[in-house]
This record gives structure tokens, C-alpha cells and sequence, in this order.
């Protein structure tokens, strides 16, 4: 029995192809049912996302599969076969265990750490599971899946930190405001990157929000998108004095809109309140000396930059602990898979010691005369209990050898010596 | 009995203390947890330990620099206790524990001499009088922290150290700022009512409110100080940085009108002049 993970990631294949290949309800289905029909693959388990495609199956024959479940895709896609290929990969086994392991914790991501992938895999198992595609093996396997997902979120600080400048102003908000919910922002000037910002901030509580801008119109305009006020560029030292908490400023001016001249005397009116700067424009809007007042907070573009490029390098630092997670689990994982192969054999060989036990129990009755029934049950204890003595090392011998690699002939010696399949040796 | 209460709080508080440092570093949540409920151990054994006290000498122990001490610690634990119960920052214990267990261990470190207890000691002015500048002095202990603590966030943040290992560990400078005020605003009514007390009892013990002791002219010098801090943040809005800064330096005016008058300065508050009789009868 082999695990078998053929999948097409944003690493692999352009978006154009992965657009082609992703996997809709009706294509599931359509793959379910060919799963159905196929008695090569015995388990099935698929996923697919924006950036990915995976396809998880257990079948004894890997290759025969595998060539069933290529052109399948290429037939749905309509993309034929030597183009689409070389841009799949194909992992068997503990390779393909690790890879879903890593998927799920987000170190096969686009941006590192990032935790949507999770409920996607959960999600994807559900109709999996409901498809009754999923057996003893990939069940297991993807319940592994979230325990390790689970772990190297909790153990590491993988998806901590933000990674994005919008999501780094957002953190910077929270450390100095704590909560966003009563405060409010100034948008000077506009363009994609403050948008999204002041996006951000709202998405995490914001409730009020104007805009000044060099063009009245246009800070209609967005005021309208964001449902705030529209106020004229005379009007910021007002706003500064009466209490907006975060400004973000992004004009195309030459100058310093804001000066430090400007912002000193707004405190006392403000009543000390802190002050965050935001200045996304390059040149700058802000006089950096502005920073130097107390309870004020400036920081610029590069500033931004700064805590992102950390945040990543701290993600990538992360990413070497939920690494050894990942082969942690993958380890155990393979144990676990190595017992179940020897699961057969111990079943058969405890049926055989009961068959025989049945039997001579049978044949000796006569010989016993007449038992009272707890001397009957005492006999069948007592045959009972030299049997399991007898079969318990062996047990325990192949429960130890189940994790080395010749466990299969360890298991083929132990039928063989058992004559567990019932196979004539030419004694009797 | 009261050595082994002491102890095992002694014990509890500097195994909470280690845990804590454990936990500021390690960042794991079970750490915070255990070192959480040592702390509160060490708490009920203290409190054990203070009504036995109480219960033998008839008046609150804080008649020499030991007891004084330990009270003192007890009181900061307290609050601590109190102040994770509202904001649930856990962080903060990593300072407040340290700094409880070092008191006392000072105050361990002192030798037990037998106090004699007059007659005029045993009076519910004294204990109330006591008790209140302790509890008082424990919230501004808390508040001096926590400006510490601010300070150090507040440096991060303005010379962009994101890095460093404080700047993920520290709460918000919002909340800081929240439980230094909070700390500020209980801790002023309580030194209020210890002061107005302590000329009660001094009343009713010796015949004057206020003889111009340097522990009651630094007591003075405090309460102006904080009435102060109060009165700006008040009206004006004093926060964050500033608040901070003067938080820290009225601490410290406390602890120099308590370590400092107890021990050098003399005056009938000083613990040698309680034992030697030096006080007006």
C-alpha cells in the first residue's frame, strides 16, 4: 500500500495553468466518481485552492494509478499531457506525508505562515469524507495533518507577525492604542497603498474616518468609498487638534505637509492624546522631527519596510522550528503506518492459537469426565492463558521490529513459521 | 508557626519570581499559569502569616524594618492580584514578582529582634494609619512598574527597535497608561487617608497632630507630588510619557522618606526609636 501525492503548486505552474486544472464542485464530483469506478485507488483525498492542487490517494499499483489520475486531470483541463506534465510533481509515501504536513502549516505558502491553507485542507477533507473516499490511511493522515498545523501554530511564531505594510501599520496602531474601536482616522491624499491601510485599520474597528485631499472632488470621492467625511487641506490642523488618533498621508507634495511647528501646539489642545503618523509618501509628508514630540508617532515608508522585512526574516526563522515539527511528526506518522502492516499477521496469528485451542478443548472433553462449570472454566482459563504466554514474545518482537525496514521479511518468516496461510509443507 | 508561614511565602514568592522571568522570556503560557498560582500560594501563606502576627502582638506588624518590609511586599502582591483580576496582563508579573520577592528577602535577611510592644501601639488609629499608606504605597509600586515598563515600550516604539526583545513582550502603551492611572487614582485616596489617620492617632497617642517629622514632611512632600500628578493628568491631560516619568520619580521620593527616615534621619517614625523609647509619651 502505497501514498501517493500528485499535486501542481505556485512554485510549479503559472496561474494560468493552476486556473485550468483547479478542482470546482462539479469537477469533485466528477472525480469522485471516477474513484468510484477505479479499484486501484482505495482512498481519496483532494484539495484545491488558488495556489494548489493537490490530489492524495492510497493504491497498490503507483504507477497504473497515477497515469489514471494524470489524464483524467489533462482530459477536465484539456491541457495535454506532455505539456501539463512537467509541471506536476509527484511524491510517494513519507514524502507525500511531509508535503501535506507542510501545506498545511503554511511552509509550502506563497507568504510564509499564512493561515487560511488550514481551513481550506479542513474543508477539502470534509467532501473527501462525505465522497466516503477517506479509509483508515488518509483519515489518519489528515488528522495528523491539523494536529501538526495545530502544533507548529502553537509552538512557533510562524503566522505571528504581519508581513504586509498595511498589516505592520495595523500592529504598530495596537501597540500604542491597544484597541482601535473609539478611534479615528485622517486619510491626506490618496493612492492604492493608504487605501488599503486605512482598509485595515477599519476592517479592525475604525468606525470614523475623513479625508483631505489637494482636489475636493476626489476626497469626495473616497470619503463616499469609506463611508467618512470629506474635509479640505486647511482643515488638518483642526482635525489634529481635535482629536483624530491615526493620520496617514500619502500626497504627491514636494514639501512637508506636516511640521512639527504645526503639531506642538495641537497637543494641549488634544489634551496629550497619542498621535500616530503614517506617512506612505515618497517625498515625505511629514518632518521627521515631528517624531521627537512626545506621544507623537511617526513612521515613514522605509520605517514600514523595516518591520516587515524583520517580521519575514522572523517568519523564515520560524519556519526552521515548524520544519522540525513537521519531520517530527512525519516519523511518527511512518511508525504508525509500519504497525498497521503488521496488524494482519498478529490478527491471524492469535485467530490460529484460538482455532486450536477450540478444537483440543473439543477433544478433551470426553477424556475430562464431568465437569462442574467453574471447573469447565478454569480448564478453558487455564489454555487460554498458556497460549497468550507462549504467543506474547513473539508479539512483542515483531511490535519492536515493526519500525526497521526488514519488517516485511520478519513478517514472512513469522507466517511462514505459523504456517499462517494455510500453505502444505509436505510433512503430513 | 510564623517562621514557617514566613518561609514557605519567602519560598513560594521567589519560585513565582523565577517562573515569571521564565515566562517573560520563554513566552509560555503554562509558565505564566504555574508562576501565577505560586505567587497567590505565596500570598495566602503570607496573609497566613500577617494575621498570626496580628493576632499575637495585638497591632499590625510592621513595628520594625522586617515586618515592614514583608508588609510591604504583601500589600504589592495584592495589588498585583487585584490588577491582573481587571486587565489580565500577565506580563506584568514578571516585574512585580521580582521586585515583592526582593523586599522580601531584604526583609528575611533582617534579624528577628523581639519588639517591645507599649501599650499606646495597640491602637485601631495605628493599624488603620498603617495599613492604608501600605496599601497606598503597594498601588504606587504598581505604578512606578508599570511607567518602567512604559517607558521602556514607549523608547522602542519611537526609535523603531521593533526587533528588540521587549517589543513584542510589553502590552500596549494604552494600557500602561490605563493601569498607571488606575494604579494612581486608588493609590492618592489611600495615602490621603493614611496621612489624615496618622495625625489621628498621633492625637490621640501624643497630644498634637503634626510635629514636622521628617517622615511626615517627606509624607507631605509625596502627597503634594502625587496630588500633583493627579491634578495634571486631570486637567490637562498628562499622559503617557510625562505621567510616566513623574510616576517613577514620586516612587522614589516614597522610597526615600521610607527606607531613608526609617533608618537615617531618625524622628519618632524610625524603627530604633520605636524599640528605645525615644517617641513622645
Amino acid at each position: 500500500m502505497n501514498i501517493v501525492n500528485i499535486g501542481i503548486n505556485h512554485k510549479t505552474a503559472p496561474v494560468e495553468i493552476r486556473e485550468q486544472i483547479a478542482i470546482d464542485t462539479e469537477r469533485a464530483s466528477r472525480i469522485f466518481a471516477f474513484f468510484k469506478k477505479t479499484s486501484s485507488i482505495r482512498e481519496l483525498f483532494l484539495l484545491s485552492t488558488c495556489n494548489r492542487v493537490e490530489i492524495v490517494f492510497t493504491t497498490d499499483s503507483t504507477e497504473l494509478s497515477r497515469n489514471a489520475v494524470v489524464s483524467l486531470m489533462c482530459e477536465m483541463g484539456k491541457i495535454p499531457e506532455p505539456d501539463l506534465l512537467p509541471l506536476t510533481y509527484t511524491l510517494q509515501d513519507m514524502d507525500a506525508v511531509r508535503h501535506i504536513f507542510r501545506v498545511a502549516s503554511g511552509l509550502d505558502s506563497l507568504v510564509v505562515g499564512e493561515p487560511q491553507i488550514l481551513g481550506q485542507i479542513k474543508q477539502a477533507y470534509l467532501v473527501s469524507v462525505q465522497h466516503r473516499a477517506t479509509g483508515v490511511i488518509l483519515n489518519r493522515l489528515l488528522h495528523r495533518t491539523f494536529h501538526v498545523a495545530k502544533r507548529v501554530r502553537s509552538e512557533t511564531g510562524i503566522s505571528e507577525s504581519a508581513v504586509s505594510i498595511s498589516y505592520a501599520a495595523v500592529q504598530l496602531a495596537k501597540k500604542i492604542f491597544h484597541t482601535l474601536e473609539d478611534k479615528s482616522i485622517l486619510l491626506i491624499g490618496a493612492g492604492e497603498m493608504a487605501e488599503l491601510t486605512a482598509r485595515h485599520l477599519m476592517a479592525n474597528g475604525i468606525k470614523s474616518l475623513s479625508v483631505a485631499n489637494r482636489t475636493f472632488d476626489r476626497a469626495l470621492d473616497i470619503a463616499r468609498q469609506f463611508g467618512g467625511d470629506a474635509i479640505s487641506m486647511e482643515e488638518i490642523g483642526y482635525q489634529l487638534e481635535s482629536g483624530v488618533d491615526i493620520v496617514i498621508s500619502s500626497t504627491a507634495s514636494p514639501g512637508y505637509i506636516i511640521t512639527a511647528d504645526k503639531v506642538r501646539p495641537c497637543l494641549r489642545k488634544r489634551r496629550n492624546r497619542p498621535l500616530f503618523l503614517i506617512d506612505i509618501a515618497v517625498p515625505r509628508d511629514i518632518d521627521p522631527e515631528v517624531n521627537n514630540i512626545s506621544n507623537v508617532y511617526v513612521y515613514d515608508i522605509d520605517d514600514l519596510k523595516g518591520v516587515v522585512q524583520f517580521n519575514m526574516a522572523q517568519r523564515q526563522k520560524e519556519a526552521l522550528k515548524a520544519e522540525r515539527i513537521v519531520s517530527e511528526e512525519t516519523i511518527r506518522f511512518e511508525k504508525w503506518l509500519k504497525t498497521l502492516d503488521i496488524v494482519p499477521t498478529l490478527v491471524s496469528l492469535k485467530q490460529k492459537a484460538e482455532d486450536i485451542v477450540r478444537t483440543e478443548l473439543k477433544r478433551s472433553r470426553h477424556a475430562l469426565g464431568n465437569l462442574t462449570p467453574e471447573q469447565q472454566a478454569s480448564v478453558e482459563t487455564l489454555v487460554r492463558s498458556v497460549t497468550e504466554k507462549i504467543l506474547n514474545d513473539p508479539f512483542l518482537f515483531l511490535k519492536r521490529q515493526s519500525i526497521r525496514s526488514d519488517i516485511t521479511t520478519c513478517l514472512d518468516f513469522t507466517r511462514k513459521l505459523f504456517n499462517l496461510d494455510n500453505e502444505d509443507n509436505g510433512e503430513t | 508557626m510564623s517562621f514557617i508561614l514566613f518561609h514557605m511565602a519567602l519560598l513560594c514568592e521567589i519560585l513565582a519570581s523565577g517562573g515569571f522571568i521564565v515566562y517573560i522570556i520563554k513566552q509560555k503560557k503554562w509558565m505564566f499559569r504555574v508562576s501565577y498560582w505560586l505567587l497567590f500560594a505565596g500570598f495566602v501563606f503570607h496573609t497566613g502569616f500577617l494575621v498570626y502576627r496580628f493576632r499575637i502582638l495585638g497591632t499590625a506588624p510592621v513595628l520594625d524594618m522586617r515586618s515592614a518590609l514583608s508588609f510591604f511586599s504583601w500589600c504589592v502582591i495584592a495589588v498585583y492580584i487585584l490588577f491582573y483580576l481587571k486587565f489580565r496582563m500577565m506580563v506584568l508579573g514578571s516585574f512585580v514578582a521580582p521586585f515583592a520577592a526582593f523586599m522580601m528577602l531584604v526583609s528575611s535577611s533582617i534579624p528577628v529582634k523581639p519588639v517591645h510592644i507599649r501599650p499606646v501601639f495597640k491602637s485601631m488609629w495605628l493599624t488603620i494609619h498603617v495599613s492604608s499608606v501600605f496599601l497606598g504605597i503597594g498601588l504606587f509600586t504598581i505604578a512606578c512598574l508599570v511607567s518602567i515598563m512604559y517607558l521602556i515600550q514607549e523608547y522602542h516604539i519611537k526609535k523603531k527597535k521593533y526587533g528588540s526583545f521587549y517589543f513584542s513582550r510589553l502590552p500596549s502603551l494604552a494600557t500602561l497608561d490605563e493601569i498607571n492611572y488606575c494604579a494612581l487614582i486608588y493609590g492618592f485616596p489611600f495615602l490621603t487617608i493614611g496621612i489624615i489617620t496618622g495625625c489621628i492617632y498621633a492625637q490621640c497617642a501624643f497630644g498634637t497632630y503634626w510635629q514636622w517629622d521628617p517622615k511626615e514632611v517627606f509624607s507631605l512632600v509625596t502627597w503634594l507630588l502625587y496630588a500633583a500628578l493627579l491634578h495634571e493628568r486631570l486637567t490637562v491631560g498628562w499622559q503617557g510619557r510625562k505621567a510616566a516619568i513623574m510616576s517613577i520619580i514620586c516612587f522614589l521620593v516614597i522610597m526615600i522618606s521610607f527606607a531613608g527616615t526609617s533608618l537615617f534621619l531618625g524622628g519618632y517614625h524610625s524603627f530604633s526609636s520605636m524599640n528605645i523609647g525615644r517617641m513622645p509619651e
